[in-house]
């Protein structure tokens, strides 16, 4: 097995385009388990760890830049002001261990239905680019265009992922989990839940709960309709249980789930209603206490 | 300072005064600070020159025939030493703890999922990885045999093993049964006796030990011929029983030494990799080391017994229980290891501790094509405590009693007799105990003003911020024996040296007893220095070379190992004492050990240890055997058959989250008597993580297995507790020494592990209003399924 070790993003691309099957680490956190649990034993192995861009992030104010490899515990910290979707999210990644070295990047490399940073990106908009860069160029892939098949992302053979562009939150966000224990769990099934007010839209993103992170696209299209029809974004008022509830049965609809040793998919798509149904309230009651202080 | 000696001198206040560090006190372990640090030395850290990794190929099917086993291409593989089968054994083919009835590596057929087929021997793991991956097998596979319908009906879905090789009192895939009946029996006449009749299914599913240090050791071959085995296990000696005759070497050849275990809980009580290691050492003549991967310690130990269990309890209006009749079905797996054991603890202990004039009771161990089962932390009485007191909590409801004074009215204590008509004689507080835990202090509501979601089922998951949240408190207790029972005698050895080391008395205790994190070597240096009045105890590395000390299981070894280490270590006192005499001439009658001393109560110190060892030593070795027990007569289960019981009871506070079935246990509280705490700490610490094993067994912990098939072989999925999940256990320890027992100890480590998990889920059904009859409580089983 080779160890390729380039210091720089340049060199990791070059190497990248000579052995395509060159398998990339950056935190490790799943390449070794996968090695260690025989699952693969790749010829080439792509250490990321010297290049220390990819553990930096920066903010323009209205969209964040985050490094492929900075680690969720960095996330945590530094950034749920303006990600805390994502923020949220990464707190439920593992164990502390885990998050100092596991980072987006990865979790977007390995492309898991049971990875938790996808339900936050897929909630914090359309406007999420994963960027991926080879040799040829640079991609920005919108985030929906990224998640192809189980465990499978649009990536080349060539690409590496650089960094993610993440819209900063402009309205509240959250994030749900469910595992059979209280911490370093497997997602069961998860629901990332954002409210955009500037463009009068909401994002969702459902975890472990189909081949691919995906989105609940009618429940986003009701809720959205439902929020500027009644004007709500203007005026903050309730919600009303039937709008939640209707809102809480399209998640669910949305959902392709199977029975594994984790849960059962009728649970999965119970439990993902239920979930759906407390982070829009727990989001709206946020975003109608900021409107009523505003006015 | 130093304390200088004068004969005769009445300065005995100073040293009388036992040590802090003796029994009673806390000392801390030796291994604890290396283990936190990650300093300690496992089994699977051991190295030596030159050796050779070896690894095993296991079976993908549950049920096969072999039909040719190609290991050509494996031994072609450049860095191979050897590549075996069974032809390759030398000696016998089988082995087992109770019955010989599993062969080394696979012959011909396939019993379960990952048994071992043939062995690599390479000099890289990586090299034997490979290698293994080459053995190219031809299977023909064949429907497994799983469930309890298939099982019972060998004449239409097969044997698992065939009748003529059964080697004990086995039938159509049945491993072992035990029946018992007492009073009347359960009969239609003694059924009308009773007001109220409450019945019950339920079942248990497969829980793990999941040990943290895996199944590993080093076997180096010696040149004497025979072989010496570095090993993590429970039991060294019948380890070696069980080896010697495959390798077909006397055992006096086969030594073994013990390597540091990374847990145990009954896991490590089968042979796992030693026979392995040995075989390929002796083959290549060159040492061998084995380590599992975490998968492979999945399949390559035996699990908890999962159960299906049929319970009916009668009583009469004012709560007296009448009779109980029940039915315990143990799945076995592919072969016997402890089953009939655990059959025995079942069938005996299955009642609980409860006075019930009748009872009938029928257990079996099933062979199946489902991984082996044996011996786990509980033993056959964890299955059956989950059964019982769902009974107790279903008949309280129905008679519309307070759970907790049902159980006390009916509670057994010292005096009663138990259905095998064994007289508890020594202090069985039951009543007592259920008393103290339901008087404990309740944990404070839940702050819905300050809520912190690490507080809430699902914590940071973030799954609720307080919405669906229901609190629930539940009671139990339970009953569990202590040592070996039915008649074995699973006695101890020690040997205790004393000497003068450095100008100061040392004493030595040497055992081959398996420390496995229960703490016996901390009690054993605290034993010796409280009987020979010393400070300074070294604890000789565990091995072969000394006689046996009986497994590190049964909650035995202080009890056993312990009442050998006092044995032997007062008769090293006496021995000392009499020197003195020879030398000096001393008649005085009140002479004992003390502050490194030899001292009379009325004339004062004598001479000083160092002074009448001299260059001498004192070095003895004892056996210890508790008194005899009796097999159970097979049919009515009559019999002395335990040594002694032991008793916990628990309170566990739960909240739910009802809308997404996700639990979180509050706080898990249990009182317990130890008889006497040799070291308080140490019983605290037992207690504590035998209540977090069986809160495992309650909500999350259970190997799942599908058409024979492991499914959940890894740590990603088969879950124990973190701390997140484990609550505040309080723990309240009453004294009441056993007559029968060294310092009237009670074994401590099982009790609280059969009596915690049905607490919790009767905490979870008070909370839900749920039947619950299956463990671990799934959240779907709060939600979507809501069975019964
Ligand atoms: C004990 C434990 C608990 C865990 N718990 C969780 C959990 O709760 N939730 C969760 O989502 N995950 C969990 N994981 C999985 C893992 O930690 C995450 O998926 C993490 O995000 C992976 O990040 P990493 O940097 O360690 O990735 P690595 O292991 O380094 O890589 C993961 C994959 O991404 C590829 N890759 C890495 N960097 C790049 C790049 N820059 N460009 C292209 N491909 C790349 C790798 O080739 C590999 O295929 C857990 C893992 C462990 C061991």
């Amino acid at each position: 097995m080779e160890f390729l070790r380039p210091a720089t993003w340049d060199e990791a691309l070059a190497a990248k385009a000579e052995y395509p099957t060159a398998l990339p680490i950056s935190g490790g956190t799943d390449v070794m388990v996968e090695m260690n649990f025989d699952v693969h034993r790749p010829s080439a192995i792509l250490d990321l760890n010297r290049i220390t861009e990819l553990t930096e992030w920066s903010n323009d104010g209205s969209v964040v830049r985050l490094g492929a490899s900075v680690p969720y515990t960095r996330i945590i910290e530094e950034l749920s002001g303006p990600l805390p979707g994502l923020a949220l999210a990464a707190h439920t990644v593992g164990s502390p261990q885990i998050r100092n070295r596991g980072g987006v990047g990865g979790n977007l490399g390995g492309a898991s239905p049971a990875g938790d940073a996808h339900p936050a990106l897929l909630a914090a908009g359309r406007d999420v680019f994963v960027e991926a860069a080879s040799v040829r160029g640079t991609r920005m892939i919108p985030i929906d265009e990224f998640y192809v098949g189980v465990k499978r992302n649009s990536l080349a053979a060539d690409e590496l992922i650089r960094a993610v562009h993440i819209p900063v939150a402009d309205g509240p966000q959250q994030f749900s989990k469910i595992g059979t224990r209280n911490a370093m769990v497997i997602a069961v099934c998860a629901f990332g839940f954002a409210l955009h007010p500037k463009n009068g839209t909401v994002g969702t993103g459902i975890g472990s709960a189909a081949p691919t992170p995906r989105r609940a696209v009618e429940a986003e299209e009701y809720l959205r309709d439902v929020l500027a029809e009644r004007g709500l974004w203007e005026s903050g008022d309730l919600l009303g249980a039937e709008v939640v509830q209707r809102f809480g049965e399209l998640v669910k609809a949305a959902a392709s789930p199977i029975d594994d040793v984790r849960g059962t998919a009728e649970y999965r798509r119970h439990s993902l209603a239920v979930m759906a149904r407390r982070t829009l309230t727990w989001c709206w009651n946020d975003y109608s206490k900021q409107i009523r202080s505003a006015a | 300072m130093t304390t200088r000696t004068i004969q005769g001198q009445k300065n005995l206040q100073n040293i009388n005064q036992a040590s802090k560090d003796g029994i009673g006190g806390s000392p801390l372990r030796p291994d604890g600070n290396l283990k936190v640090k990650g300093e300690f030395a496992y089994s699977s850290d051991l190295w030596h020159e030159d050796m050779l990794w070896g690894m095993a190929l296991r079976s993908p099917h549950p049920r096969a025939n072999i039909l040719s086993v190609d290991i050509s291409e494996a031994l072609k593989v450049p860095g191979v030493y050897a590549v075996l089968t069974h032809e390759d054994i030398p000696g016998a083919k089988y082995y087992g703890l109770e019955i010989q009835d599993q062969p080394a590596l696979a012959i011909d057929k396939i019993r379960y999922h990952g048994e071992a087929i043939a062995l690599v021997a390479a000099d890289h793991p990586e090299t034997a990885r490979r290698a293994v991956k080459k053995i190219a097998v031809e299977y023909e596979v064949l429907t497994p045999i799983v469930t309890e319908e298939q099982c019972l009906d060998p004449e239409t879905h097969g044997y698992v093993h065939e009748p003529h090789e059964y080697k004990s009192h086995a039938y159509g895939n049945v491993c072992h049964e035990q029946r018992l009946v007492s009073g009347l029996g359960v009969t239609d006449e003694v059924r009308a006796l009773a007001d109220v009749i409450v019945s019950g299914d339920y079942e248990v599913g497969m829980q793990d030990q999941a040990f943290l240090g895996p199944e590993s050791g080093l076997a180096v071959p010696a040149e004497d011929g025979g072989i010496d085995l570095y090993i993590a296990t429970q039991w060294l000696h019948v380890d070696r029983e069980q080896m010697a005759p495959v390798l077909d070497l006397p055992e006096e050849k086969v030594r073994l030494t013990l390597a540091g275990v990374g847990g145990a809980f009954g896991g490590r009580e089968d042979i796992s990799m030693q026979i392995h290691a040995c075989l390929l050492a002796q083959h290549t003549g060159k040492p061998v080391k084995i380590v599992y991967s975490r998968d492979e310690s999945f399949y390559g130990h035996v699990h908890r017994h999962p159960a299906r269990m049929h319970y009916e309890h009668g009583a009469t209006r004012d709560g007296k229980l009448v009779f109980a009749d029940c039915r315990i079905v143990l799945d076995g797996g592919a072969y016997a290891s402890a089953s009939p054991a655990v059959v025995g603890n079942a069938a005996s202990l299955g009642h609980g501790p409860y006075v019930i004039p009748n009872v009938k009771m029928h257990a079996i161990a099933l062979y199946s094509n489902n991984p082996s089962c044996g011996a786990m932390r509980g033993f056959g009485a964890v299955q059956a405590a989950f059964g019982y007191e769902s009974q107790m909590d279903k008949l309280a409801a129905e008679l519309g009693m307070d759970p907790v004074e049902l159980r006390q009215l009916n509670a057994m204590s010292e005096g009663d007799f138990m259905p095998t008509g064994q007289q508890i004689d020594s202090p069985a507080p039951v009543a007592e105990l259920l008393r103290r835990v339901k008087d404990m202090p309740l944990p404070p509501p839940l702050d819905t003003e300050h809520l912190d979601v690490r507080q809430l089922p699902g914590a940071l998951s973030n799954t609720s911020h307080g919405e669906g949240i229901v609190r629930g408190v539940g009671y139990s207790v339970g009953i569990k024996n202590v040592g070996f029972s039915e008649g074995f005698d699973d006695y101890s050895t020690a040997r205790v040296r004393l000497e003068v080391i450095g100008g100061e008395p040392v004493a030595m205790v040497h055992t081959a007893m398996a420390e496995v994190g229960q703490g016996g070597v901390t009690v054993h240096a605290q034993i010796a220095r409280t009987e020979l009045g010393v400070e300074q105890v070294t604890i000789h590395p565990a091995n072969t070379e000394v006689g046996s000390a009986g497994s590190t299981s049964a909650s035995r070894q202080t009890y056993m190992t312990g009442g050998a280490v006092k044995l032997a270590a007062e008769a090293v006192r006496r021995e000392l004492i009499e020197k003195g005499r020879r030398r000096y001439g001393w008649t005085h009658q009140d002479i004992t050990l003390a502050g490194g001393k030899v001292v009379s109560e009325s004339a004062g110190v004598l001479v000083s240890m160092v002074d009448l060892l001299g260059d001498e030593a004192v070095d003895l070795t004892r056996e210890h055997h508790h008194r005899p027990t009796q097999a159970f007569d097979k049919e009515t289960g009559q019999g002395f058959g335990h040594v002694q019981y032991t008793f916990c009871a628990n309170r566990a506070v739960v909240d739910v989250d009802v809308e997404l079935g996700l639990v979180k246990v509050v706080e898990l509280t249990a009182v317990q008597d130890v008889g006497k705490a040799l070291n308080p700490l140490s019983v605290v610490g037992q207690i504590q993580g035998g209540c977090t094993q069986a809160l495992g067994l309650a909500v999350m912990e259970e190997i799942i297995v599908r058409d024979g098939k492991v499914r959940n072989a890894s740590f990603t999925d088969y879950l124990i507790p973190t701390i997140l999940d484990t609550p505040p256990i309080p723990v309240e320890i009453l004294e009441l020494p056993d007559p029968h027992a060294p310092y009237g100890l009670r074994g401590v480590g099982e009790a609280p592990t059969v009596s915690a998990t049905p607490s919790i889920v009767a905490a979870i059904r008070n909370a839900t209003g749920l039947a619950l009859n299956r463990i671990p409580v799934r959240p779907e089983h709060l939600t979507t399924e809501q069975p019964g």
